[in-house]
């Protein structure tokens, strides 16, 4: 390969260019210096001519850089003349001569404070406006459920059936394993520094209240949220993406009604079922280290977990689970509509999704908690 | 037949997916310089012929000389270097979509070669005005823009690092028939200008009366007819002959050949 080249020699006010080698896309590093070098080159030439007999190579990349010179030369008032270009390499040149002709477009660069605060607000204002959206959705979904229960064989039930499997039955091994090692933790931790006062046995209430109430809801929801709800945007962001939805509601059928009232209802249903057997493991977890790590015997653990925990302590937990369910569906259900075009933007809704269910999750646990206690439960 | 140099030489190949063989024995060379167009019933293995050239697809038997590089003997450098001499225009595009028009056609610059950011802007815009776009055009993103100029995009990136050999899969498909037949001409005119190899899948007769120098046909994973437009208007080839002299075809063929 030859190297990309450019000699030049001042005679009288006339500068001559030789240029020699392969001006082409792989040489063009080397290629923009030694132009940029020999525009600066003898500012009292009146004409300049290159000779580009020596090029063996030629390409866009040469024929641009080949312009630019005669450009800026043409534009200080000097003259240019290219000789001994091949002539099967003119109609490129040419070609090159009528680009880049008018001045790209600025970009558009505001002052960093501005600029900063305009941040904050739309931030300020997303937060409203997600509210909003959220709102849509949930009353999208209530006319679609109005609309099925006024004529219930409309309604989806295979789809219903299939999301419910994904959602609900493959989603039991992975809530069942987590619940029970949370469920042992909490025992263990409860064991280690209740027997410093010798009050071990408290450990079984500690277990048995915060399952039944908080933690075994929660750890589902969260579960739920990151697992069910992250695929659902992805999902219906995919089907927007690909004018899926867009196809479904030109053939006279509601989208909200087809695809996401099942995936919310199936949700709603799920989230309880599943906050039960998660329970139902967390407690059976806590009784086994209990039994093995603290000494207290499954007989003893039983009998304390019935005088510690009430059925109020149940209905707690499980009357929070479907809103939590309705939240998660709500929001990822809506985070996959607002998917546009591009790639990133399915990331990004995927991640708002999960992010924002989970914060709306914990948000209404804590409503509840002061909602539950004003009612005295 | 004088042969010129061919770019592209492929003998013998084989490719097939599970129990259906697509091609079967095919041989099949691209001349330096030429407009080579690919026609086929669908599902003849148009794509899947380029694809399995551009190394997309595995073959099961043949060899596939491509620039003098055997791709089946070729080391991971020699590749790479190979594929910085091709260009491809994909079907549907396959803009980066998180891009915007001119970081698309400088993505195999930017990666490729080591020039100024000034340099690049200059190329990219040079190149996007060479397909009919404007500068503002290169601030959109691909989600912004028309099938047409998607397909424009697309070209410009295919051309950024100034190719021997463009592949174009369809490059006319989903246009309506004015801006297909600029984009023929656009075709034929930039590989006059820049002298390169063009493989062109197509369905598209217009263009192939309009740019093609010469067309292979592709039926029962073999090519069965090969030449310009006047050989295969010539041919005996049962599919050869309803495609080109059909209701569609026939018409054309009198309008070109009666000008």
């Amino acid at each position: 390969m030859g190297e990309a080249l450019l000699t030049h020699k001042l005679v009288g006010q006339r500068l001559e260019l030789a240029a020699s080698g392969s001006w082409t896309a792989n040489h063009a590093g080397e290629l923009e210096a030694v132009v940029d070098r020999v525009t600066g080159e003898a500012p009292k030439a009146k004409n300049v001519s290159i000779d580009m007999a020596g090029v063996h190579e030629f390409d866009t990349f040469g024929a641009w850089l080949l312009e630019r010179l005669t450009r800026q030369w043409t534009a200080s008032g000097k003259e240019a003349v290219i000789v001994g270009l091949p002539e099967h390499d003119r109609g490129l040149l040419k070609e090159m001569h009528g680009v880049n002709r008018e001045p790209p477009p600025k970009p558009q660069l505001g002052n960093p404070v501005v600029s900063f605060l305009a941040s904050v607000g739309r931030a300020g204002a997303d937060f409203g406006h997600n509210l909003i959206v959220f709102s849509e959705m949930l009353g999208a979904v209530g006319m679609a459920l109005a609309r099925v229960i006024v004529r219930p064989r409309e309604y989806r039930l295979t789809s219903t059936v299939h999301q419910f499997d994904r959602v609900a039955w493959q989603a039991v091994p992975i809530i069942l394993l987590i619940t029970f090692l949370i469920g042992a933790i909490i025992s263990q931790q409860g064991i280690f520094h209740f027997r410093k006062f010798g009050a071990e046995l408290y450990s079984v209430d500690l277990v048995g209240i915060l399952v039944l109430r908080e933690i075994g809801v929660l750890i589902v929801a969260i579960m739920v949220a990151g697992r069910s709800g992250s695929s659902y945007t992805a999902e219906l962001g995919a089907m927007k993406m690909r004018e899926e939805i867009d196809a479904l509601r030109t053939m006279g059928f509601d989208p909200v009604e087809v695809l996401i009232l099942p995936r919310i209802l199936v949700l709603v249903v799920a989230l309880p079922v599943l906050t039960f057997l998660g329970s139902m493991s967390a407690l059976y977890g806590g009784g086994l280290v209990a039994w093995f790590y603290g000494g207290i015997s499954p007989d003893i653990y039983i009998s304390r977990l019935t005088e510690a925990i009430s059925l109020t302590h149940f209905k707690v937990g499980m009357i929070k689970a479907p809103f939590m369910g309705l939240v998660i569906g709500i929001v990822a259900c809506a985070e996959g509509l607002r998917v546009k075009g591009s790639a990133e933007s399915l990331g990004i809704q995927t991640t708002n999704s999960v992010v924002e269910s989970i914060f709306l999750v914990i948000v209404l646990d804590g409503l509840f908690a002061i909602f539950f206690a004003s009612i005295g439960m | 037949m004088t042969e010129k140099n061919a770019v592209i030489k492929v003998h013998d190949l084989v490719v097939g997916f599970g129990d259906v063989t697509v091609l079967d024995h095919l041989n099949l060379d691209v001349r330096d310089a030429e407009i080579l167009g690919v026609v086929g019933a669908s599902g003849a293995g148009k794509s899947v012929l380029l694809r399995t050239i551009i190394g997309l697809l595995p073959r099961r038997h043949g060899t596939i000389e491509v620039l003098g590089v055997d791709l089946a003997k070729a080391t991971e450098e020699e590749r790479r270097a190979l594929e910085r001499r091709w260009g491809i225009l994909f079907q549907q595009g396959a803009l980066f979509s998180s891009l915007t028009v001119k970081q698309n056609v400088q993505f195999p610059m930017r990666e490729n070669l080591e020039i100024s950011q000034r340099l690049m802007d200059e190329m990219a815009l040079a190149k996007l005005e060479m397909v009919g776009l404007t500068p503002q055009d290169g601030e959109k993103f691909p989600s912004e823009l028309s099938g047409g100029m998607t397909k424009r995009v697309a070209l410009a990136r295919a051309l950024a690092l100034d190719p021997e050999i463009l592949f174009l899969d369809e490059p006319t498909s989903g246009l309506d028939p004015i801006s297909a037949g600029d984009f023929d001409e656009l075709i034929r005119t930039l590989q006059q200008t820049l002298e390169i190899t063009v493989f062109m899948v197509t369905h598209d007769l217009e263009s192939l009366y309009n740019a093609c120098d010469r067309i292979a046909v592709l039926a029962d994973g073999k090519v069965v007819a090969e030449g310009p437009i006047t050989a295969m208007l010539e041919s005996e080839h049962p599919w050869v002959k309803t495609y080109f002299q059909g209701k569609r075809g026939g018409m054309l063929a009198e309008r070109q050949m009666s000008t």
